[in-house]
């Protein structure tokens, strides 16, 4: 059976490229890019040129970029570093109601071991922050807001520009920097990011997302950003995160943010056609099937949709079956489906939550598959719909 | 996780679909994740001579639904009082306390049976 794999928002394959560049790492360049000799300075040397490469890919200065060991990591070291070291100036945060669990989970834990308190800022039907919202939201104390670039469910795109004006302006207001943190997990290679014209201070990548292996992050940390670690131990890092550097994630890392630097803007262009065609597939075959977040800016590759009179996780299983990788927004668990709290913070109906699949594109997918994906959940749907009596009862009151 | 006997029933279904002439017909939802099971069940006197399911409902409910009806098949109403929420789980592979609740649908859709053909006589 041949597989198509739809999950890419979850994680990527490592390209061959990118595989091929790191092996050597794992070979005979196997120093610890801290010693002095000559295994060393040849792991320090390709640690530096991959920094050099997300740096370029970002119009960033390399000595701005920290690698750690996934984005979670470093979406906690932007909340709790900054949380930590500016104390004195306040303990509030802002933040949304979608962001990843990296970070809701990291202020829900700040909030409740150490007194921060946090604005989770609502979103509206099409997935976006208000600017209004966030104006409004922001104090004297507040000392930080994360605002995530790109979201891994429905691929929102939020106005991250329009955002860092609003926090500047505030922040001249009250004569402090207010910091300002994106999680760009899901934007980095499918988006343009310049932190020249994007006046943030912490952004925070992932290499599993960008076909390199999963293992390694990095989070961008704009110059004068007082922050504390979240790693100590070890001078690695410029002393912002201890620990043994991952050479050959970090070379892969980088090499990874070469060809997406090289590929970004066609590649961007082939995912989007792609992914439109199959969600006008969709559409046109399936009834009372609706897309999530189509009415804001969306990732290329992303198609969240939900389709009324199934459930998400058997559709899942029964794509699965057939060899097709998606995920879905309703996972059950202990006798309540926990719906997703993106499609929820949208206001999407449980009905349609519960009927919610996240189909993500990628290098790898083609036209062929794109056709065969909506092939098999037409075909799908049609005989889960004949064998769910929701289904039969709904259209029996038409 | 789902366990294999689940994935194995939800890959090979059985009975599932509706019978036109069905002497009972019984409906039962999961009020707290909505899952809804319809079991259409026919008679010979007092003996099941076949079984047939609707779901709408996660993998594991929908294993359930499958074991559940299977094991009416070929039994008596009165017989089918003893199927408890523990033989379809045990039948599953011992459901995970995450999907345990399946079992307990499919243990209502018989006692709805049972209460359906009461309420008939």
């Amino acid at each position: 059976m041949r597989l198509i794999y739809l999950d890419h928002n979850a994680t990527t394959p490592v390209r061959p490229e990118v595989l091929e560049a790191m092996l050597p790492y794992l070979r005979e360049h196997y120093g610890n890019a801290s010693s002095l000799h000559t295994f060393g300075r040849t792991a320090r040397k390709a640690v530096e040129e991959a920094r050099g490469r997300l740096a370029h890919l970002i119009h960033a200065e390399p000595d701005d970029l920290v690698f750690t060991g996934c984005g979670s990591e470093a979406d906690s070291m932007a909340l709790k570093g900054v949380a930590f070291a500016n104390r004195r100036h306040g303990s509030h945060l802002v933040t949304t109601n979608v962001e990843h669990q990296a970070v809701l989970d990291t202020c829900r834990y700040l909030a409740e071991r150490f007194g921060f308190e946090v604005t989770y800022l609502p979103v509206d039907a099409a997935g976006l922050l208000r600017l209004d919202d966030l104006r409004q939201a922001l104090r004297p104390d507040t000392i930080l807001v994360s605002i995530m670039h790109a979201n891994n469910e429905v691929g929102v795109i939020q106005p991250l520009d329009a955002c860092a004006d609003v926090v500047r302006d505030f922040s001249q207001q009250i004569g402090r920097r207010v910091y300002l943190h994106s999680d760009c997990v899901q934007s980095l290679g499918k988006l343009p990011i310049d932190v020249r014209r994007l006046d943030v201070d912490l952004l925070t990548f992932s290499g599993h997302k960008l076909y390199a292996p999963k293992g390694v992050g990095a989070l961008y940390v704009r110059e004068a950003t007082v922050m504390d670690a979240l790693i100590n131990g070890g001078h690695q890092e410029l002393n912002r995160r201890g620990g043994t550097e991952n050479v050959a994630g970090i070379v892969a890392l980088g090499a990874a943010c070469a060809l997406a630097e090289a590929e970004m803007g066609a590649e961007a262009r082939r995912l989007a056609a792609l992914r439109d065609r199959l969600e006008a597939g969709i559409l046109g075959a399936i009834p009372e099937a609706r897309v999530n977040g189509d009415a804001a800016p969306r990732l290329p590759n992303t198609l969240n949709l939900s389709i009324a009179g199934v459930d998400g996780e058997s559709l899942l299983i029964n794509l699965d079956l057939e060899g097709i990788a998606v995920s879905t927004g309703s996972a059950c668990s202990s006798g309540s489906v926990e719906p997703s709290h993106v499609l929820r913070a949208m206001g999407v109906d449980k009905e349609y939550i519960r009927g919610s699949v996240r189909l993500s594109l990628g290098h790898g997918t083609s036209a062929a598959d794109v056709d065969a994906t909506l092939e098999v959940m037409t075909r799908v749907v049609e005989r889960m719909r004949q064998l769910s009596p929701q289904w039969e009862d709904a259209r029996a009151l038409r | 996780m789902l366990t294999d006997e689940v994935l194995y029933h939800f890959k090979n279904p059985q009975h599932q679909g509706s019978i036109e002439d069905a002497e009972i017909v019984a409906s039962v939802v999961n009020p707290a994740c909505g899952d809804t099971l319809k079991v259409y069940v026919k008679l010979d006197g007092d003996r099941i001579t076949d079984a047939k399911y609707k779901i709408y409902g996660c993998a594991a409910a929908v294993a359930a639904s499958s074991v559940v009806t299977g094991m009416l098949i070929g039994k008596t109403l009165s017989e089918i009082e003893s199927i408890k929420r523990e033989q379809v789980s045990d039948a599953l592979g011992g459901l995970s306390p995450t999907h345990a609740h399946t079992a307990v649908l499919a243990e209502d859709a018989v006692k709805a049976i049972l209460r359906t053909q009461r309420e008939k006589s």
